[in-house]
């Protein structure tokens, strides 16, 4: 019979901060710079440059620790990690091992109905690398050290999940809490939010762990699952071969639906870590904390129950939207402004959500400003426009933010209210199609729908159907 | 065991660790001298087992001072040329290095 694994997996969260500048000099963290321009003597590690922490980047871990359940570190400090590699212009990462600037967190994970907490061992701040681009012409790698010295939290779990659905869940989490900080977008594609895999198996039951490998170069949760599954499979191969797992970092290659072992890991101590003297320790005081911990904002569960309270949508409603910060913002205040609730969220649930899937984009890249949303709403309500036309408004929202009200005008877009034109448009659409009025007159229904739309396709949509489906039905039961 | 000194566990084996760490190739004699050397620097540091330390926090820093901060606000700009200009090897506004495999 064949024996039954369990698998043990702990995270190693990278997190780059929304900070508009590094943690250790003034240039900027912006993305997409042209090579180098980004850069200075402190994040070059010239000789004689001196590093001072940015404290927004102090602000920001303090706040993603507190909300992450963990206790904050009163006086923590800087350690070098040195090691030699040409993303590393110092030969040394400035980061935390002995005094993390928290610890001893959790969050609680849902998968499958079942509620569990994955804890979090510490979170330390650090800074990042400098790129590497392999050129292929001369076999040789290019380095720009733009993003070097762009601040980042690691976030290191305790292993305790046991398979894809929970790494996901959490790492959703995570992300879902960052981002309601504002402390991080979190994109995995650009690299903002990057996670480690350590990885085990063992056989059901057993307590000690088995060895573990650790997984890097995930950049979509999908690639996430896949290679924990694909790890867990070539794990357990191993040791029913008889053989052994090397504990050893490996690269995850999603095309291939592959791992490659990337180099053999190093201990701690190969690392030579020790406190770095150009920077001084960081004291976290009780007013402090009680400050960044009285301007943490309203996380998801709070905001689902006030959802179904205040504006009085059904909890699923709530679900979706909340799922992104950036989505809830939009609700909110295009609710505040227009009044309508349930109609905002149509558009959120629906049209927004339908948009976003067709242009691969993320929710927090939603550009469109609430009040243009309410704008909208209020058109449609008041019969400004018939809900056609709205769609086609709002995919120039969606798009280009554009005012409703002057596009509306502009384009000439408004419902055709006068009666009388309607009713010569009407007239003529009557005298056009007497099998029509001969069908509908015998009692068809569907020959009042073809009259109807005649109508509309005459009017270039900008009637309201339902008081053309009435005035027709006057000037032909009459 | 209790008086047994850091420099007598440096073996070849050591030296050999610490080459790779340090990415340095050594020949035969240099890696006499720094084996010497090294079993002399931890002669010194051998020194700090002589006192009792036992209650003393660790110092990080030389003064007595805690957070030195700097506000988040863009003062640097575009460095690229300062940056490279003493680049052995540039392409792009790169560095250009021998390849790292990936």
């Amino acid at each position: 019979m064949a024996k039954q694994y369990e698998t043990v997996i702990g995270l190693e969260v990278h997190v780059e901060l929304a900070t508009k500048t590094k943690i250790f000099c003034s240039c900027s963290t912006q993305f997409g710079g042209a090579p180098n321009t980004h850069t200075c003597p402190v994040c070059t590690g010239m000789p004689g440059s001196l590093p001072v922490l940015n404290r927004q980047v102090v602000e920001y871990a303090a706040a993603i620790g507190l909300a992450v359940n963990c206790e904050i570190t009163r006086e923590c400090k800087f350690d070098r990690k040195n090691y030699f590699y040409p993303d590393n212009p110092q030969n040394y990462q400035i980061s935390q091992l002995y005094l993390p600037i928290a610890k001893n967190g959790y969050v609680e994970i849902e998968t499958g109905g079942t509620r569990k907490r994955v804890r979090i061992h510490e979170m330390h701040m650090e800074e990042d690398a400098g790129k590497l681009i392999h050129d292929e012409w001369d076999d040789t790698s290019l380095v720009d050290y733009n993003r070097s010295g762009v601040p980042l939290v690691e976030i290191v779990s305790e292993p305790d999940m046991r398979s894809a659905d929970e790494v996901i869940a959490y790492l959703e989490k995570l992300r879902l809490i960052i981002q309601y900080l504002g402390a991080s977008d979190c994109k995995l594609q650009e690299g903002s939010m990057r996670a480690d895999v350590n990885l085990s198996v063992r056989e059901a039951g057993k307590e000690e762990f088995g060895t573990r490998t650790e997984m890097k170069n995930l950049n979509s949760f999908k690639a996430i699952a896949r290679a924990v599954e694909g790890e867990r499979e070539r794990q357990i191969e191993l040791l029913e071969a008889g053989k052994k797992v090397i504990q050893e970092t490996r690269r995850w290659d999603d095309n291939k639906e592959a791992s490659y072992p990337m180099r053999s890991k190093e201990d701690a101590k190969d690392y030579r870590y020790f406190p770095d003297p150009d920077l001084a320790p960081v004291i976290i005081d009780e007013e402090w904390i009680e400050r960044i911990r009285a301007e943490q904002p309203e996380f998801r569960t709070e905001k689902l129950e006030r959802y179904e309270r205040e504006y009085n949508i059904p909890r699923y409603d709530a679900e979706i939207i909340t799922e992104s910060k950036k989505m809830a913002d939009i609700f909110e205040a295009a609710s505040t402004a227009c009044g309508k609730p349930k109609k905002v969220s149509n558009w959120l649930m629906v049209e927004t959500m339908r948009l976003l899937k067709e242009h691969g984009m993320e929710p927090e890249e939603l550009a469109f400003s609430p009040e243009n949303l309410a704008k909208l709403v209020e058109l449609t309500e008041d019969g400004t426009i018939n809900s056609s036309v709205a769609k086609e408004v709002f995919e120039k929202i969606f798009s280009e933010d554009v005012d409703p009200e002057k596009y509306v005008e502009e384009k000439g877009l408004k419902t055709v209210s006068d009666e009388g034109a309607l009713k010569e448009v009407l007239q003529k659409v009557i005298a056009e199609n007497p099998q029509a009025v001969v069908d509908y007159r015998k009692g068809k229904a569907k020959a009042l729908g073809s009259l109807v739309g005649q109508t509309m396709k005459m009017m270039k949509g900008k009637a309201d159907p339902a008081l053309v489906n009435q005035k027709l039905k006057e000037l032909l039961d009459h | 065991m209790e008086d047994r000194k850091i420099a007598d566990k440096i073996s070849d084996e050591m030296i050999d660790y610490v080459g790779i760490l340090a990415k340095l190739e050594l020949s035969g004699r240099e890696r006499e001298e720094a084996k010497a050397d090294m079993e002399r620097m931890l002669d010194y540091i051998d020194m700090l087992n002589e006192l009792d330390t036992e209650g003393i926090e660790p110092m990080s820093h030389v003064f007595p001072i805690s957070n030195v901060f700097r506000e988040d606000i863009v003062t640097n700009g575009d460095g690229h040329e300062e940056t490279l200009a003493n680049a052995p090897l540039m392409k792009e506004n790169c560095f250009k290095v021998p390849r790292t495999i990936g």
